[in-house]
């Protein structure tokens, strides 16, 4: 089954050839039926590899498929790699991915008053990105060398420009300025990007992050003379020896494009606007898949960031900061998929944080689990919107719990996982990394454990203010109803995996279990010295930071739930006497005005001076017709020659014949 | 008889006919007219021609001669048929008014 791993790459590419070539003729349902299936092929696949490595105990399956460029003694391999870090991505982008896919039929079609469907106008073209994105991260996770990890990366990355300006003629959005009672002035929000500015954004961002990604490998190249994992890892420990500086240039280049695809401090500012694309998008890319490839290609080079122990320690601290910079943005935001957004950036620091303390199970364990919990939030709200015409303000929600009981369940369940309620799958993943970052640097299970109470308090603000309470828009409330069954499949199958989830992991002191992670992933570091790096603190320390996360996260849910429901005028008056601090959070640090001054608006200015003094004036004007003028003018001189009176021809001629013949005679 | 005519009074006579050919060209308007005077310009070489091939006692001169008007006769067919055209289109004999090449 291993050796038929190519096929899950080539099923989601005929999908996207039969959806994007014929798709739109055979109208919505066809569509319908085959995007999520190729998915679920290439999902059985995996899960087939996955019990073949498990009978034969296998590490690692080489697939060679074919020699892509061979120059003098470069050469290269286009190789898939299964193993058990590449199966584990693949089974969480094709298994979530294909719940979303399915859940896409639904929500891409819109039901009117009378149970006419409208599918989306562009329904064939949605899933032909869908497809070509889950074919791109499956290149990404299951390439055997840095090369085809940059292919399926940049790969991921142009899915991801596509999908957020999927509807690309949306305008900006203003919005509704937050309102803080009487007789106070309230704070004003930025409007909303358009998708096709954020799509915009997304791509160019992140490119910053992919010309450092670039230059790594061009620098494992030159280094190593090769660009696969295998040869790249035996030969790092030596080279470490003789130039230590090389391997830290490498991780730290390639770190860079990992804070770009992974949405960290300084280059997360796209994954906020990238909400702008439709939810299943949101829910696959945003959240599940492609922004954890930064943490899968660390993992991956798990080797290299050992011998880097300074690039580690910054990852681990960018990946704190983050987390908890985003976790309080979140606090105040109104978008119900931008707390989920922030909340994902804040995630991911969870995971970065991880790998910089050399946990890369621990980061590995809770990207899965995130995975289903996020895909489970982001769908809810998607649902939410679903049902109240693509209104996506928490501050027109509240009640719905009456109108949607399925989407309110399964959100309660995401948002106990995502806030680490105990026994839940967040909770044992973010245990994990947080014992690890205690024994590495208390400092950082502080500011984790800080993210933690805020992240348990933002998901159950969000949690009450749409789900419980009055309705405030009695309007929107009426229109509501339960989303049909395409959408509370995916969402009941992905909320069984967000309790459950955490039993992958469990802690060796609790119940006696192995811990089905650390195993699975061991042979990862097989070649480390230290080998892995699960936490071996005292159980008393393990007990008490094990407490402190559950009181933590049910703390953060009780002050929400006293905030939200008990007394509502709490979060009003706060705000009122926090002003400039309110402010401050709800328009996310004016981070993006930061960015727009210093780096968008030059870089216009610059653009700008360029086409119109340079382009336009000097190469067009200037050079192109500037020589166009002088000759034509040279032509237009020239032709007074031709007066068209024949006899000045005739007279012209006969002189002519005069001064040759006088010229032989006279010479 | 012909003797006594010294082959320079047929040379002067066939500079004469080519000048007034020559100037003809250059100065009438009348399309038709210059037609003419191209024909007498090659009829004063043609004379020149058997002149010197009298006087060299040579028939090669009488060879091109009659190559000469042969090739005059089909120019004068073409030049005529341009000139029945030009005349069907633009309406007009008078050289100067044919001047759609003017720069």
């Amino acid at each position: 089954m291993a050796q038929l791993m190519w096929l899950t790459i080539a099923l989601p590419i005929v999908g996207v050839l039969f959806n994007g070539i014929v798709g739109r003729r055979l109208g919505h349902r066809v569509v319908s039926l085959v995007g999520p299936l190729v998915v679920l092929g290439s999902f059985l696949i995996g899960a087939g590899a996955l019990i073949e490595l498990l009978v034969q105990g296998e590490e690692a399956v080489l697939v060679p498929l074919w020699t892509w460029a061979a120059i003098g003694s470069f050469t290269v391999e286009i190789n898939l790699l299964v193993d058990h870090l590449s199966l584990l991505m693949v089974l969480v982008v094709t298994g979530v991915g294909f719940l979303i896919h399915v859940y896409a039929t639904e929500y891409m079609v819109h039901k009117d008053e009378s149970g006419h469907l409208h599918p989306d106008r562009d329904f064939a073209r949605f899933f032909t990105f869908m497809n070509l994105f889950i074919a791109s991260m499956l290149i990404l996770v299951l390439g055997d060398n840095y090369l085809m990890m940059y292919v399926g990366w940049e790969l991921v990355g142009v899915c991801s420009y596509l999908l957020i300006g999927f509807w690309h003629d949306r305008p900006d959005q203003p919005q509704d300025p937050i309102d803080l009672g009487e007789g106070e002035e309230p704070v004003r929000l930025q409007p909303l990007l358009s998708p096709a500015a954020s799509g915009m954004k997304a791509f160019i961002v992140n490119r910053v992050g992919d010309v450092g990604f670039a230059l790594g490998v061009f620098l494992i190249w030159s280094t190593f003379g090769t660009l696969q994992f295998t040869g790249v890892f035996e030969q790092a420990s030596q080279v470490a020896e003789v130039t230590p500086a090389i391997i830290t240039w490498i991780t730290l280049l390639l770190f860079i494009g990992a804070i770009g695809k992974s949405a960290q401090l300084p280059l997360y500012v796209w994954l906020p606007d990238a909400m702008a694309g439709p939810t299943p998008v949101s829910a696959l890319i945003h959240a599940a898949t492609m922004v954890t490839a930064g943490i899968y290609m660390i993992a991956r080079s798990n080797v290299l960031y050992a011998l880097a122990p300074g690039v580690s320690m910054t990852i681990a601290f960018i990946g704190a900061i983050t987390a908890l910079f985003a976790a309080t943005i979140a606090l105040v935001q109104v978008d119900l998929k931008r707390i989920l957004a922030y909340s994902t950036i804040s995630q991911l620091g969870y995971m970065f944080m991880a790998v910089g303390v050399g946990a890369y199970a621990g980061a590995m364990f809770h990207l899965t689990t995130h995975a289903f919990f996020k895909a489970l939030l982001f769908l809810g709200a998607g649902s939410v919107m679903h049902a109240l015409n693509d209104v996506i303000d928490i501050r027109r929600m509240g009640g719905l719990k009456e109108k949607m009981r399925i989407t309110w369940l399964t959100f309660w369940i995401g948002g106990l996982a995502l806030a680490g309620f105990p026994l839940m799958s967040g909770f044992f993943s973010k245990d994990e990394i947080l014992a690890e970052a205690y024994q590495d640097l208390p400092i950082l299970w502080v500011l984790g454990i800080i993210t933690a109470a805020l992240t348990a308090f933002y998901t159950f603000r969000a949690v009450f203010v749409a789900f419980h309470g009055q309705p405030r828009d009695q309007r929107l409330y009426d229109h509501a109803h339960e989303s049909g069954k395409a959408i509370t499949f995916a969402l009941i199958v992905l909320a069984t995996l967000s309790i459950f989830g955490g039993l992958l992991g469990l802690p060796a002191f609790l119940f006696d279990l192995p811990n089905l992670m650390d195993n699975w992933l061991e042979p990862l570091y097989a070649t480390l010295e230290h080998g892995a790096e699960t936490a071996h603190l005292a159980l008393t320390v393990e007990l008490v930071l094990f407490a402190t996360s559950a009181v933590v996260a049910i703390a953060g849910i009780a002050v929400a739930y006293l905030f939200y429901v008990v007394k509502p005028s709490i979060p009003q008056n706060l705000a009122r006497s926090t002003r400039p601090i309110f402010s401050l959070l709800a328009n996310k640090y004016y981070v993006d005005e930061l960015y727009n001054a210093v780096f968008v608006k030059p870089g216009l200015t610059l653009a700008r001076n360029m086409a119109e003094g340079i382009d336009t004036w000097l190469i067009d004007n200037i050079l192109v017709d500037g020589l166009a003028k002088v000759i034509g003018w040279c032509g237009q001189q020239l032709s007074q020659l031709q007066s068209g009176y024949l006899r000045h021809y005739a007279l012209a001629t006969f002189i002519g014949v005069l001064v040759v013949i006088s010229y032989f005679f006279l010479r | 008889m012909i003797d006594q005519v010294p082959v320079s009074f047929y040379l002067l006579l066939g500079a004469i006919l080519f000048s007034i050919g020559a100037g003809g060209v250059l100065i009438r308007r009348n399309t038709i007219i210059i037609l003419m005077c191209v024909e007498m310009m090659m009829n004063s070489v043609n004379l020149t021609f058997v002149a010197f091939s009298r006087y060299l006692d040579s028939a090669t001169g009488q060879i091109f001669v009659f190559m000469i008007m042969a090739v005059a006769a089909v120019e004068v067919a073409i030049g005529l048929a341009l000139l029945v055209e030009l005349n069907r289109h633009k309406r007009a004999v008078n050289i100067d008014e044919i001047n759609s090449l003017k720069g």
